[in-house]
C-alpha cells in the first residue's frame, strides 16, 4: 500500500516537472538566441533556422517552437489532472478536471445544439491552446498568437470545418446557398464566405499584437519621462527608471490577462457559431428521412 | 536626392499609418453603443446578466474587426512597407545608373 502511494507521488512529480520544463526550455532558448538591445524593440518572431524545401524555404521561428512547447505543457497538464481518477474517492484535481469538462460541454451544448456534441474536445483544445499561448507573455516569451501565421492556420482549420458542414447536404445544396436570398448577390456571399477565416485570424492576432506593441511603447515612453524628470540628478536616482515600476503591470493585466482570455473565448465562440449556423439542419434531417424511406421501399 | 526620396517614403508611410487608424472611430462608437444597450438591458432585467454580457462581448469582438483591419494596415505600413519601398527605389536607381 505504501509503495503504491509512493509511486503515485513520483509519477505526480514527474508530470508536474514535465509541465514546467517546456516553459523553462522556452526561456532558455529566448535568452540564448535573442540579441539583446536597449532600444524600443518591436519585431516579429525570431527565426531560429530555415529548412531547405523544394518550393519555399521553411523557417522555424519562435512562434512555432513556443506553440509546440505550449502543446507539450498542456498535454502533461491534462495527464496530471486525470492522474489517479476514482469513482469513489475523487481528489481535488479530479473535481477541477470535471468542472472544466462540464463547463466546455455546457458551452458547446448551449451554443451548437445536440448534433454537435462531438465538438467538445475540439473547442476546448482551441480555447486552452489559445489561452496558454497568449499568457506566455507573462513569463516574457513571444506569444505564438501574435504571429499571423499561427492564427491563420487555426482559422483555416475552422474554415475547412465550416465548409464541410455546409456541404453535408451535397455540393449542389452548398452552391445553391450562395444564391440566397437572390442570385444577384452571389459575389457578395462569396466574399463574405472568404472573409470569415481572414477576419477571425486578424481579430485574434491583431488584439494580441496591438497589446504587446502598446505595452512596449508605454514602457519606452515612461523611460523617456523618467529621464526628463530625474535625469539631471547624478548617480543612482538619475539612472533608475522609477516610472517604469508598476504602471506597465496595470496595462499588462488588461492586455495580457483579460484580452488574452477574452480573445480565446471569442475565437472558440465564433468557431462554434459559424459551424452551427452554417450547417443546414432542417434540410439535412429531411434528406436523411428521404434516404430512410428509399431504403425501406427498396427492402 | 536619394536621401530626400527615402525621407519622403518614410514620412508618407508614417502619415498613411496614422490616417489608417482614423478607422478606430467607427468601432469605438459601435462598441460604446453596444455596451450602453447592454447596460440598459441588465438594468431592466438583472437576471439576464450573464447572457447579456456574453452576447455583448461577442458583438464587441465582431464590431472590432474593422478597426483591426485598419490596425493591420497601419502595422504593415510601419514595419513592412518602408523597407520594401526603399528596396524598390534603390533597385530602380541601380538599374538606371
Amino acid at each position: 500500500m505504501k509503495s503504491e502511494e509512493r509511486s503515485f507521488r513520483i509519477v505526480d512529480a514527474l508530470l508536474l516537472l514535465m509541465m514546467i520544463i517546456p516553459f523553462l526550455c522556452g526561456i532558455a532558448l529566448h535568452v540564448m538566441f535573442k540579441p539583446s538591445s536597449d532600444d524600443i524593440e518591436i519585431a516579429g518572431a525570431l527565426i531560429f533556422f530555415t529548412i531547405k524545401m523544394p518550393f519555399q524555404d521553411l523557417p522555424i521561428t519562435e512562434s512555432q517552437v513556443n506553440s509546440w512547447l505550449v502543446i507539450i505543457a498542456v498535454f502533461f497538464l491534462c495527464l496530471f489532472l486525470t492522474h489517479g481518477l476514482s469513482a469513489t474517492k475523487p481528489t481535488r484535481r479530479q473535481h477541477l478536471a470535471e468542472m472544466a469538462i462540464e463547463l466546455a460541454e455546457n458551452l458547446v451544448h448551449s451554443n451548437m445544439g445536440d448534433y454537435f456534441s462531438g465538438f467538445v474536445p475540439f473547442v476546448a483544445a482551441i480555447m486552452v491552446l489559445s489561452v496558454f499561448s497568449s499568457l506566455l507573455t507573462l513569463i516574457g516569451l513571444y506569444p505564438p498568437t501574435s504571429d499571423f501565421n499561427v492564427v491563420a492556420g487555426w482559422a483555416l482549420l475552422v474554415f475547412i470545418l465550416i465548409t464541410y458542414y455546409k456541404m453535408k447536404c451535397g455540393p449542389v445544396h452548398y452552391l445553391k446557398s450562395f444564391g440566397d436570398p437572390v442570385p444577384f448577390l452571389a459575389p457578395l456571399n462569396i466574399i463574405s464566405e472568404v472573409a470569415t477565416p481572414i477576419s477571425m485570424a486578424f481579430r485574434h492576432y491583431g488584439n494580441v499584437l496591438s497589446g504587446s506593441v502598446i505595452s512596449v511603447l508605454v514602457a519606452a515612453g515612461l523611460q523617456g519621462l523618467t529621464k526628463l524628470a530625474l535625469g539631471r540628478i547624478e548617480g543612482f536616482i538619475g539612472e533608475f527608471p522609477f516610472f517604469q515600476i508598476g504602471i506597465p503591470a496595470i496595462l499588462s493585466i488588461y492586455f495580457d490577462l483579460f484580452s488574452g482570455c477574452l480573445q480565446a473565448f471569442i475565437f472558440a465562440m465564433l468557431t462554434m457559431l459559424y459551424i452551427a449556423t452554417g450547417f443546414p439542419e432542417d434540410d439535412y434531417k429531411e434528406k436523411m428521412k428521404k434516404k430512410k424511406m428509399k431504403l425501406q421501399k427498396e427492402n | 536626392m536619394v536621401e530626400l526620396a527615402i525621407g519622403i517614403i518614410l514620412g508618407c508611410c508614417a502619415l498613411g499609418a496614422g490616417m489608417a487608424m482614423i478607422a478606430g472611430i467607427g468601432p469605438g462608437i459601435g462598441e460604446g453603443t453596444a455596451v450602453a444597450s447592454a447596460c440598459e438591458a441588465i438594468g431592466r432585467q438583472p437576471e439576464c446578466r450573464s447572457t447579456v454580457t456574453t452576447t455583448m462581448l461577442m458583438g464587441c469582438a465582431v464590431a472590432e474587426t474593422t478597426g483591426l483591419y485598419a490596425l493591420v494596415i497601419a502595422i504593415l505600413l510601419i514595419f513592412v512597407a518602408p523597407g520594401r519601398f526603399v528596396n524598390i527605389l534603390l533597385e530602380n536607381i541601380s538599374n538606371l545608373g
